[in-house]
């Protein structure tokens, strides 16, 4: 069954992934800008990044028939130096009309200091002001739950983002119903340790009639699985899914999110 | 949603037992293991005790109240992150 991978970091992935990938069905991939394991030293490395996830990784992607799209920001982790953070948001007009950009992300908050929030608000203004899709992350482990509300809260500031066109990404069992009961679409990032495992994501997904959620691999350079996606829709095969509804989740929902902009055509 | 479908009853107990039991044990070993190197005290090792006591509620909400009972409670930002990365319980 085809599927999309809504969010992966294919920079740190091999080509072998790809391949992977393509033999197990997926279709389009989705990559958000983030943090490179290390601070980056100036915007000059963005700008680099930019190129890459915007020229190189669609090309990459296109010798297996898969899709590349992108997302543009500087991630939260680096969003503590406002200068930086300054330049790398200048650098956005630049790229986010290139064919496949399709929106601001993934922004969001990882320790919940100011400094991150003032830079998220920012993004969600680039957003605002180009009419752009918002992808957003939310903090790890401890700090998701506070991350979560500063961010639904931040967003009230914004009456223009429609919610139905923002994402917020990596919920889990304590975040999602505070995500989906304001209207945002959720994000459940399936990895081996942290975050979600397959059964907890059905779990969620049964819990709220897979409305407005998708599900991805977020796959990196740390512990991260390519075929999270497709290892979970063989898990709802096993707990009695019907093909169409595992449809719905892997393939339509993140369609019909991604579709809003127009630029996303599959 | 209107058109949910809900899956087909499969026996969820065959599914996801030993699995289960697998990861009890290894939490349970886990335990023995701080303790017998009397690293018992170390905050985390607390939260995931007070953490395994919210297993025994009876309301179908166990792994949202784990995930709470490891969360920050407060409300307002930090003023500087003083760290990249999380712990994975918070110290209060």
């Amino acid at each position: 069954m085809n599927y999309i991978e809504p969010h992966g970091h294919m920079v740190s992935r091999t080509t072998d992934d790809y391949e992977r990938m393509a033999i197990a069905g997926c279709q389009a991939i989705c990559e958000p800008a983030f943090w490179a394991g290390f601070d980056r030293a100036s915007a000059d490395g963005f700008y680099d990044y930019f190129r890459q996830i915007t020229e190189y990784e669609p090309k990459r992607a296109a010798k297996f028939g898969i899709q590349h799209y992108s997302w543009l920001c500087i991630n939260p982790k680096e969003a503590e130096d406002l200068a930086l953070a300054d330049d790398v948001i200048a650098l956005i007009p630049q790229f986010i009309d290139k064919p496949g950009v399709l929106g601001i992300g993934e922004i969001g908050l990882n320790k919940n200091s100011r400094n991150e929030l003032k830079i998220f608000e920012q993004h969600v203004q680039v957003a605002q002001d180009y009419d752009a899709l918002v992808l957003i992350h939310t903090p790890h482990l401890e700090d998701k739950l506070k991350g979560t509300r500063l961010i639904v809260e931040a967003l009230k500031n914004f009456p223009k983002i429609k919610p139905e066109r923002v994402i917020i990404d990596h919920v889990e069992e304590h975040t999602i119903d505070h995500v989906l009961d304001h209207g945002f679409w959720a994000g459940i990032t399936l990895y081996p340790e942290s975050k979600c495992t397959p059964n907890r994501a059905i779990d969620m997904l049964e819990q709220r009639h897979a409305e407005q959620i998708w599900m991805n691999s977020a796959c990196d350079w740390g512990i991260s699985d390519p075929l999270a996606v497709p290892k979970t829709m063989q898990a709802m095969r096993q707990r009695g899914w019907t093909t169409e509804m595992i449809q719905r989740v892997a393939w339509d929902n993140p369609r019909k999110f991604m579709g809003q902009c127009e630029k996303f055509k599959l | 949603m209107p058109d949910w479908t809900p899956p087909t009853q499969v026996n969820l107990v065959d599914l996801g037992f030993m699995d289960s039991r697998s990861k009890l044990i290894d939490l349970a070993a886990f335990l023995d293991r701080v303790q017998r190197a009397g690293q018992e005290g170390d905050f985390r090792v607390q939260a995931l005790k007070n953490a395994i006591a919210l297993l025994s509620q009876d309301q179908p909400q166990r792994a949202k109240d784990v995930l709470l009972s490891f969360s920050d409670p407060s409300s307002t930002p930090v003023e500087k992150a003083a760290m990249q990365g999380a712990i994975g319980a918070y110290k209060k």
